[in-house]
């Protein structure tokens, strides 16, 4: 009896063992292939970084990411620029454009979509769907109208046209992720806050805002990003380059003397990402969140 | 404290749906009332006009004396349970219970007060500290109930408020808020509470008295007691009671019943009561007063469920199925040899129903 529990003990050990063997060189196959695939997909930013600290020459001759002889040189000639204005002026342009229109566009949204969401009121339907309608339509379509407008309203050369729009929720597509996310939210806290005897606002600054944190944190973050890396809407609208956002900065140095100057190019393009990354790095768990929750892929 | 009056209270959907057809109830102050119903009998409905959480069609809602129709909820001096307790999920449980009051404007060492006795009398005080994602469901609700609470309304609302809850943990909130309810009319600071359930065992325990209703419609409105022995109608006499009152078809003949081929004597003291002569009739009668006997109605055995204590014996009399409850000692005394079972309604308890009005016709003279 003994016996015969001893080999079976034995048995199920070395059976235990083997599984536990090959479970190992599973992950280890899984892990260098995600490795791998994921080091495909970074290189171009792995090769911009270290490329932004090679001699202008050496980005030509050498094919790695990692310079011989690391110099800052791309940096401080590329903050520089050709023009009166270093780079910082450009950021602060830029930032001038994003603050207003992330903070406004978070506001705005977060109003329209409750009213979508919660209220009844005439021509509702008629209304979100027009809503969906802007959504569907090509950005390209309403340029020449918005511009004409624009110019009319005398906002030409300066921030207003790149961020009012959109302080007054006149992105969709925002609109119609929080209104998603807020159909998914029961109505039962509302009506409990109302109940208590908060009206529309409270409950909507109390209750709904708080539960709605990672949409609106999503918000913000494609805004910032969409914002930062927009290129279109400057050069249509900002023609004196002391008020150009960093965008069409870089493009200044592609086409003016700088034209190969290819280290400050990248080293400044280095510096244009930075910020962009170190938002979504920062704010990555509730992105997702937000994203995921509110039904919708980014 | 607050009395509560329903005048005429209609609700009608924007598609034409009527929901509810004009309800008139008299809650009296410090009463307990349960809504009771099956699944869109229009009791949260009604329930959720009176909190001002759904517009009224037509008619009134008063609480007090005041017409409390266009009078936003906050306003209208009640608190409300919720079903899926509906706790504000970014807020401690302390900032839970004192909302309201900070919205009201109470200052602060006052509503930490008020949090502390509520908190005491529900004994959650170790809980106060905690967001509403870390609460079983149990102490939710008693946070929820606590939130209610706080704000000493003068109309209390339950929206099912126990239903989330398991069997045993839903036994003991019972009581709990019962017994709070008990203690609090006897300090004299009991709010009016209309609680609706779709669980008779809830109503029949609870209540001080019942509304029944169905499509919205009340059926009867009566005390516990009452509505179990003097059920109004058919709807009420089904749906109240369990296992469920035993309603044969037939027909009213002199003074029998005749379903079938087989006829009953009604008792004097019952025809004599009849508010009505329906020839189509229901006679009602619950599975404890149909007793084994040796003559009686005859019906074919289809089932046993041994209950422990009792015996429900599950039976086809002339195409209608019956229960009959009998004790284990009746049971074993029975002659199983064949399937045939003699039954014999108690004459105390049986009701005439009209078949085509389903009134009770057989209540007692100056019964509801």
């Amino acid at each position: 009896m003994t016996q015969i529990t001893d080999t079976s003990l034995d048995f199920a050990r070395t059976q235990a063992s083997a599984r536990i063997r090959k479970a190992r060189i599973n992950a280890v196959i899984r892990y260098v292939i995600l490795g791998l695939v994921g080091l495909v997909m970074l290189y171009p930013l792995i090769w911009l970084v270290g490329a932004s600290f090679k001699t202008n020459s050496e980005i030509f001759a050498n094919p790695g990411f990692l310079p011989h002889e690391p110099t800052a040189d791309g940096y401080i000639e590329g903050w520089k620029t050709s023009t009166p204005y270093t780079f910082g002026t450009f950021f602060l342009n830029s930032f001038k454009i994003i603050l207003p229109k992330v903070i406004g566009t978070v506001i705005s949204c977060t109003f329209v979509a409750y009213g979508f969401a919660r209220f009844e009121f005439p021509f509702k339907k008629i209304l979100f769907g027009s809503v969906i309608a802007i959504l569907l339509l090509p950005n390209v379509v309403t340029r020449i109208p918005q511009y004409i407008l624009f110019r009319d309203l005398g906002w030409l050369d300066s921030f207003l046209p790149l961020w009012v729009p959109s302080a007054l929720a006149g992105d969709a597509f925002f609109v119609f992720m929080l209104v998603q996310f807020l159909r998914a939210i029961p109505g039962d806290m509302e009506e409990a806050a109302r109940v208590d005897g908060a009206n529309s606002w409270q409950t909507l600054v109390f209750i709904v805002v708080p539960m709605l944190a990672p949409a609106l944190i999503s918000v913000a973050l494609f805004q910032f990003m969409w914002t930062m890396n927009d290129f279109l809407g400057p050069l249509i609208y900002i023609s004196s380059v002391d008020k150009y956002p960093v965008s069409l900065a870089l493009k200044l140095s592609i086409d003016t003397t700088e034209a190969f100057a290819w280290n400050r190019i990248l080293a400044m393009s280095v510096l244009t990402i930075t910020p962009a990354l170190a938002v979504f790095f920062a704010a990555q768990k509730y992105f997702i969140e937000g994203i995921s929750a509110g039904g919708i892929k980014g | 404290m607050a009395r509560l009056q329903l005048h005429n209270l209609e609700k009608t959907y924007g598609n034409g749906f009527r929901a509810v057809h004009g309800i008139n109830l008299d809650i009296e102050e410090g009463e307990f009332m349960v809504f009771v119903g099956p699944s869109g009998c229009a009791k949260s409905t009604t329930l959720r006009m009176i909190a001002g959480l759904e517009e009224i069609s037509s008619g009134e809602v008063r609480i007090g004396d005041r017409i409390v129709n266009d009078l936003q909820p906050g306003k209208r001096h009640i608190a409300m349970v919720f079903q899926n307790y509906a706790l504000y999920p970014h807020m401690k449980v302390r900032s839970n219970l004192s909302f309201g009051l900070r919205l009201a404007g109470v200052p602060k060492a006052e509503r930490a007060k008020a949090v502390d006795e509520v908190a005491r009398i529900l004994e959650i005080e170790p809980l106060l500290d905690r967001l509403p994602k870390q609460l079983s469901g149990g102490q939710a609700q008693r946070v929820a109930l606590g939130r209610a609470l706080i704000k000493k309304p003068e109309v209390f609302l339950f929206d099912e408020p126990l239903s989330n809850l398991d069997a045993k943990l839903r036994a003991s909130m019972r009581v709990r808020i019962t017994d709070l309810h008990r203690r609090l009319k006897a300090e004299g600071k009991a709010s009016t509470v209309v609680y609706v359930t779709h669980d008779q065992t809830e109503a029949m325990t609870m209540g001080d008295r019942i509304c029944v209703m169905q499509s919205g419609h009340i059926m009867q409105v009566a005390t516990p007691k009452v509505l179990y022995d003097q059920p109004a109608n058919l709807f009420v006499a089904g749906f109240i009671g369990s296992p469920e009152m035993n309603l044969i078809d037939g027909r009213l003949t002199g003074n029998a019943f005749t379903t079938g081929a087989q006829q009953i004597d009604l008792p004097p003291h019952l025809m004599a009561r009849l508010s009505s002569y329906p020839k189509e009739a229901v006679l009602g009668i619950r599975p404890q007063h149909l007793r084994l006997a040796t003559s009686g109605l005859t019906a074919t055995l289809r089932n046993v469920e041994f209950m422990g204590h009792e015996v429900y014996l599950y039976a086809n009399l002339e195409g209608t199925d019956v229960v009959c409850v009998a004790s284990t000692a009746e049971f074993d005394a029975m002659d199983r040899s064949a399937d045939r079972l003699t039954l014999q309604p108690d004459p105390a308890h049986m009701h005439i129903f009209d078949r085509e009005s389903g009134a009770n016709v057989s209540l007692p003279r100056g019964a509801a």
